[in-house]
């Protein structure tokens, strides 16, 4: 039986920000003139009236247990103003309205662990989903993915070194709850689902499975005399969409569930259109605890870029000047027919002309 | 207090390295925290998360959670493995909307993280892909328990499931010189006018309101929201001749070629002898390079306003989709403006929750009908900033053409009025 409740929810949905935010940034809304970088991960925003805001970003752990919470605000009580803000990215933000403030703030950070940086051209923080820790479908974990490559990373993220700024995500299944990034680093199943047939019947509506398969692989069977689900396994792309709505449909395997990185999603209008971004490497082991393959190919990606492109050049940019034959000549990585789409629309990604660099 | 602690060989190993480590945090939870049950959680959740690890296999399981009154907010997360790691077996979200633009005082933060303690596992996110906060790990009583608490405190829960979900706003008006529009204004007013469509899923799918202050779209809403708010402008960029001559100065001519002119999709710039900058703003498509580069020289005009932008979401199921353009400009200054702009979001979900299919996202329903019907559904009309192209095949039937025309043409008019 349910339990009595007899609190009514108060529905006062999404909080003002105002009463939150920084006094000079309220003084000041909606009249900002410019924004300088004086160093790596600070900003420097003026208003038109003359007033002036410091903002030191830095990186965490994402998944902050109290303790943490508590010491960012010890942090920012003792160093800062009492006001921090999020970066959609999780960088934590503290706004000073004193300049005075900024390099001990910086030094109180760092002594205790976080990572300032993360501004203009330089690798931000990884934006990334649950995982093992809390997803109900992952194929991988998330934070700890980010965790060993951010190690390895962290170099670029508190400088100035790219070309232009590098948002990487991840996503720890094809649903890429990670969104679109410069680089993104996915679970790519490789083997259908395995079917627990005595569960399905029990679990999933199977009618709303079939209708979520995009290829209509999944029909109606009757398995061992129980209404089940059949996979016709040539026409399966493996993507795990039957996975959510029935879990009986393992799609996750130790073995076969590996990892692809795509490159050249860029959210921006700046310059061209924003662009999705595109497969260039696959069949990477999903390998806890460090990952070590695949940040071995991030790097090398990183490692390109930085060498190649101009500056301004987001990586779709760079890609876009270069051509791809050029990008996987110089990231050494193999070009395969999985490179070649053949979903709706694919015949708009082919060279229609003869644009070739010799 | 003394108990034995789960063994994490393959954890440990992501407390190495400078980065910080969350299984160092959950660690601390488990050592240091005073309440026994905050300890417990964080020893099985540690070892449930060591056997994901070592046998590659996620172990949660979905189920049904909602605090009273509510359908929404609550991921319920259920251990297939609790009987071996009981603590946590019981491992739920709340999803809690934050304040528009993500700015919190220590103080509140402080507030919040004394509730989640008491109730839940101790760990929080700020914040998750859709931007809510991520309160990790409550029992399905402590659920109820703790939301009471900060509800009664300002907080509320945000979406999930078919529903409205959470909104996000950039930094905006309240600290960047790019902003066109009162981002957290446009953000609190659209999703606090649907906030029974965030708290009771009833749609086809989600329906998220993503609000950037200008064309760099910091806010991801193109790609990863189903109606994206854009702020942009109308009239002439602002041209400070003298930081354009001291950039000039200070990073030489042929930088600022190479790097602003040339990098001009619609080559509407040019570099004069006398080191100013003339700029073509009627071929200006504010793709904000120029202003991205040289802040302090170039600002956006003064006649300012938004683009909509609809229908952009990710791979399920027909595959990833841009938003694209449902109003190239709409002012949002006035209580009418505001108006105007609700009207359009309800028109949209109204229609969408008519005639989309169980789990067809917007973008998905415009792509099976077409975006001439939704257009007429939602009372909008066509315009030729909705297209990169005219339409290529000629496989199509014309017959009303000159009542479309005349449409047009009737349209056109009615605009240069309201302009004049």
């Amino acid at each position: 039986m349910a339990k009595q409740h007899d609190r009514d929810p108060i529905e006062s949905g999404c909080p003002d920000g105002l009463q939150y935010m920084h006094p000079v940034m309220r003084r000041n809304y909606g009249n900002w003139a410019y924004h300088e970088d004086p160093r790596p991960g600070v900003l420097k925003h003026v208003a038109h009236g003359g007033d002036a805001i410091w903002t030191v970003r830095a990186g965490t752990q994402r998944i902050l247990d109290v303790f943490t919470l508590r010491k960012l605000c010890d942090i920012g009580d003792r160093y800062a103003d009492g006001y921090v803000r999020f970066t959609i990215r999780s960088n934590i933000e503290y706004m000073v309205g004193d300049e005075s403030k900024v390099m001990p703030l910086i030094s109180a950070l760092e002594d205790a662990g976080f990572v300032v940086g993360g501004t203009k051209n330089s690798v931000t923080m990884i934006s990334h989903t649950q995982g093992w820790l809390h997803c109900d479908i992952p194929g991988t974990d998330a934070s700890g993915v980010v965790k060993a490559m951010m190690d390895e990373l962290i170099g670029e993220f508190k400088n100035w070194n790219m070309p232009n700024r590098v948002h990487i995500t991840t996503s720890c299944c094809q649903i890429n709850c990670g969104g679109q990034g410069d680089i993104a680093i996915n679970v790519q199943h490789t083997k259908p689902p395995k079917i627990n047939h005595d569960l399905v019947s029990n679990v999933c509506e199977r009618p709303s499975v079939v209708a979520r398969c995009p290829v209509a692989a999944i029909r109606p069977a009757i398995v061992n005399g129980k209404p089940s689900l059949e996979v016709d396994e040539k026409k399966c792309i493996c993507c795990g969409a039957c996975y959510p709505p029935c879990p009986p449909m393992q799609i996750n395997d130790p073995e076969h569930t590996k990892l692809a990185i795509w490159v050249g999603g860029n959210h921006s209008n700046a310059r061209g259109k924003p662009t999705f971004q595109k497969l260039v490497a696959a069949g990477i082991p999903n390998n806890p605890p460090r990952w070590p393959e695949a940040t071995a190919v991030v790097k090398k990606i990183l490692q390109t870029y930085k060498e190649d492109a101009k500056d301004w050049e987001r990586i779709n940019d760079w890609i876009e000047r270069i051509g791809w034959p050029r990008f996987f000549e110089l990231t050494e990585l193999p070009f395969t027919k999985y490179h070649i789409d053949n979903w709706l629309g694919a015949r708009r990604s082919l060279n229609a002309s003869t644009h070739i660099r010799f | 207090m003394t108990k034995q602690t789960h063994p994490t060989p393959m954890l440990d190993e992501l407390e190495k390295g400078p980065w910080p480590s969350f299984i160092s945090g959950i660690k601390r939870l488990r050592d240091q925290h005073p309440d026994g049950r905050v300890s417990g959680v964080a020893n099985d959740l540690l070892g449930q998360l060591e056997h994901s690890y070592e046998t590659r296999k996620g172990y949660w399981k979905g189920g049904t959670v909602s605090v009273f009154g509510y359908g929404s907010g609550i991921i319920p997360r259920f251990s297939e493995v609790g009987s071996a790691f009981p603590a946590s077996k019981e491992f739920h979200t709340l999803r809690v909307q934050p304040p528009a633009g993500n700015y919190y005082t220590t103080d509140s933060l402080r507030q919040l993280a004394e509730s989640w303690e008491k109730w839940g596992s101790g760990l929080v996110t700020f914040h998750g892909q859709t931007g809510n906060i991520m309160f990790i790990g409550a029992s399905t009583e402590n659920t109820q328990h703790f939301f009471d608490d900060i509800n009664e405190y300002g907080w509320d829960l945000g979406g999930a499931g078919p529903c409205v979900r959470t909104g996000q706003s950039c930094v905006g008006s309240a600290r960047c010189e790019q902003s066109n529009i009162d981002e957290m204004r446009v953000h609190r007013t659209l999703l606090n006018n649907f906030t029974d469509d965030v708290h009771r899923p009833s749609l086809p799918y989600k329906f998220k309101f993503k609000v950037s202050g200008c064309p760099n779209d910091c806010m991801n809403s193109i790609e990863r929201s189903d109606f994206a708010i854009i702020g942009t402008w109308r009239d002439d960029m602002k041209v400070e001749q003298k930081e354009v001559k001291e950039y000039v100065a200070k990073k030489g001519r042929q930088y600022i070629v190479d790097n602003v002119i040339a990098r001009c999709p619609t080559k509407a710039l040019s570099l004069a002898e006398d080191d100013t900058l003339e700029v073509d703003n009627r071929n200006c498509v504010r793709c904000m390079h120029c202003l991205n580069v040289m802040p302090k020289a170039l600002s956006p005009g003064d006649d300012k306003g938004a683009t909509l932008l609809l229908g952009g979401k990710r791979t399920l199921k027909i595959g990833d989709l841009m938003g694209t353009v449902i109003v190239p400009f709409i002012k949002l200054e006035t209580p009418e403006d505001y108006e105007r702009l609700v009207e359009i979001a309800e028109n949209t979900i109204d229609f969408w929750a008519e005639n989309g299919l169980e789990h067809e996202r917007c973008g998905e329903m415009i792509e099976r009908i077409g975006l001439v019907n939704f257009l007429e559904g939602i009372g909008l009309d066509v315009d030729p900033n909705m297209i990169t192209d005219p339409r290529t095949s000629s496989y199509v039937r014309t017959d009303d053409w000159e009542d479309e025309a005349a449409r047009w043409f009737e349209h056109k008019q009615s605009r240069q009025a309201a302009t004049a």
